[in-house]
């Protein structure tokens, strides 16, 4: 009689895929897709934390979960293809199967602030990371202060989260503001950089907290800009990507200077890394 | 009714004008309203002006052949629509549009070049206003020409 894979598997051991199946799978625009997993147990994670997906035969790839922390027993992974691993991942439908290890690392330090303004910035994919941390501040809205999400995309085609953006617009108390690259006539919203839009926000510099997550240069430009306006370094967070192998701090594929990005990340705080970002050999 | 300098001394542009620049300079404007899809300035035509926003929002926009207008930078309350009438040929080198009821102060800009050219310290507020929103728009350009979304994955 064959034996399966799952009986291949060594069980919890943190570099063992555990054989998963896909249950959703959703097409968010043309490059950019989001798929539940279904694990045999609830895998808790906090907001921040990224699983290694791993498409048989192609590789494996580290992930940030963009799903709520509070259904840990299905786990949401928004991906763009831009790979041949997040390519195999974009051909996955409901009932595949690929292999999950994790969650992994360093989260956002979302439950340390309440009482705080919250600022959140994201490039790109860069929201997918972050809309756990949404989650969590619409479910404790009454902990914090003002809230602040500032999205910049290429065009309208590229926005991720469409139905939520529009949701979230519509919820009160909550300041949302996307800006694209470009846009045709039909565009409404605001065109540009996404990063001077800070200044349309309503916030306290002194009790702000702010979380970026985007392509580096903006990651460099935003705390930047946030230190201008008076949020303390040390209270701007940062989710870092490097090429991470293992995820366990092991075979140091994502060090970045003294830190390893999969274990002591990928959010840092900037106080810790403005230097090190500034380091072009890193 | 508000008169022109008072209109002008809330505007964020007029923030630390002296009484008398701000009245030479409201000389040169007029209160404009604008309707969704009107016109504040038109690609190759004479930039005889630009426009501080007052309430609203404005798409700069460039028209690309096969492909209609693209917008690069939409302008709301607070901030100032042209800047080619500051340097010669004068020619405005994009459209603006307002895309939402937008009520601005419209300068000639021909008019405020002639008070600039007769008073170097007029001249100068204007430079300390217009340069850093420019440097800022500049420094974002760069951002948007990167293309940093395109190989961005986090």
């Amino acid at each position: 009689m064959p034996q399966t894979l799952e009986a291949c598997a060594p069980p919890l051991h943190p570099m063992a895929p555990r054989m998963t199946p896909v249950t959703r799978f959703i097409r968010e625009s043309e490059e950019v897709f989001t798929f539940d997993l279904a694990p045999e147990r609830a895998m808790p994670f906090a907001p921040g934390q990224f699983n290694m997906l791993y498409a048989f035969g192609v590789g494996e790839i580290p992930i940030s979960i963009s799903g709520d922390s509070k259904a840990p027993e299905r786990l949401t992974h928004t991906i763009r293809a831009v790979g041949p691993v997040s390519a195999a991942l974009g051909r996955l439908k409901a009932g595949d199967r690929i292999g999950l290890r994790g969650p992994f690392g360093a989260g956002w330090p979302i439950d340390a602030y309440r009482g705080f303004d919250v600022l959140l910035i994201a490039g790109g994919i860069g929201l997918a990371p972050l809309r756990p941390v949404i989650y969590w501040l619409l479910r404790h809205r009454a902990a914090y202060g003002r809230v602040g999400v500032l999205y910049g995309a290429r065009a309208p085609d590229d926005l991720i989260f469409r139905g939520e953006l529009d949701e979230w617009r519509r919820t009160p108390d909550f300041q949302l503001r996307v800006a694209v690259e470009r846009a045709g006539p039909e565009w409404m919203g605001d065109v540009g950089y996404v990063t001077p839009l800070l200044s349309k926000l309503r916030f306290d510099p002194a009790d702000t907290v702010a979380m970026i997550c985007g392509p580096e240069v903006m990651i460099r430009a935003t705390a930047l800009t946030l230190e201008d306006a008076g949020v303390a370094d040390s209270r701007i967070f940062v989710s870092m990507e490097r090429n991470m192998k293992c995820a366990i701090g092991h075979c140091g594929h994502c060090q970045f200077g003294p830190l390893f990005i999969c274990k002591d990340g990928p959010v840092h705080s900037y106080d810790r890394l403005r230097n090190l970002l500034a380091c072009r050999e890193l | 009714m508000k008169d022109l300098a008072d209109l002008l001394r809330h505007h964020p542009f007029a923030e630390g004008l002296d009484e008398d620049t701000l009245a030479l300079v409201a000389g040169c404007a007029k209160n404009v309203v604008l309707q969704p899809g009107d016109y504040l300035l038109r690609e190759g035509a004479a930039a005889d002006s630009f426009y501080l926003v007052r309430h609203g929002a404005v798409a700069l926009e460039t028209f690309v052949p096969a492909r209609g207008p693209f917008t690069f930078l939409t302008v709301k309350t607070g901030e100032i629509v042209g800047a080619d009438w500051l340097i010669p040929p004068y020619r405005s080198s994009f459209d603006a549009r307002a895309v939402e009821l937008t009520r601005a102060i419209a300068f000639d800009g021909k008019c405020l070049r002639g008070k600039c050219e007769a008073d170097p310290r007029v001249g100068y507020e204007m430079m300390k206003r217009f340069i850093p929103p420019l440097v800022k728009r500049l420094q974002s350009a760069r951002m948007q020409a990167l293309g940093m979304y395109d190989a961005a994955n986090a």
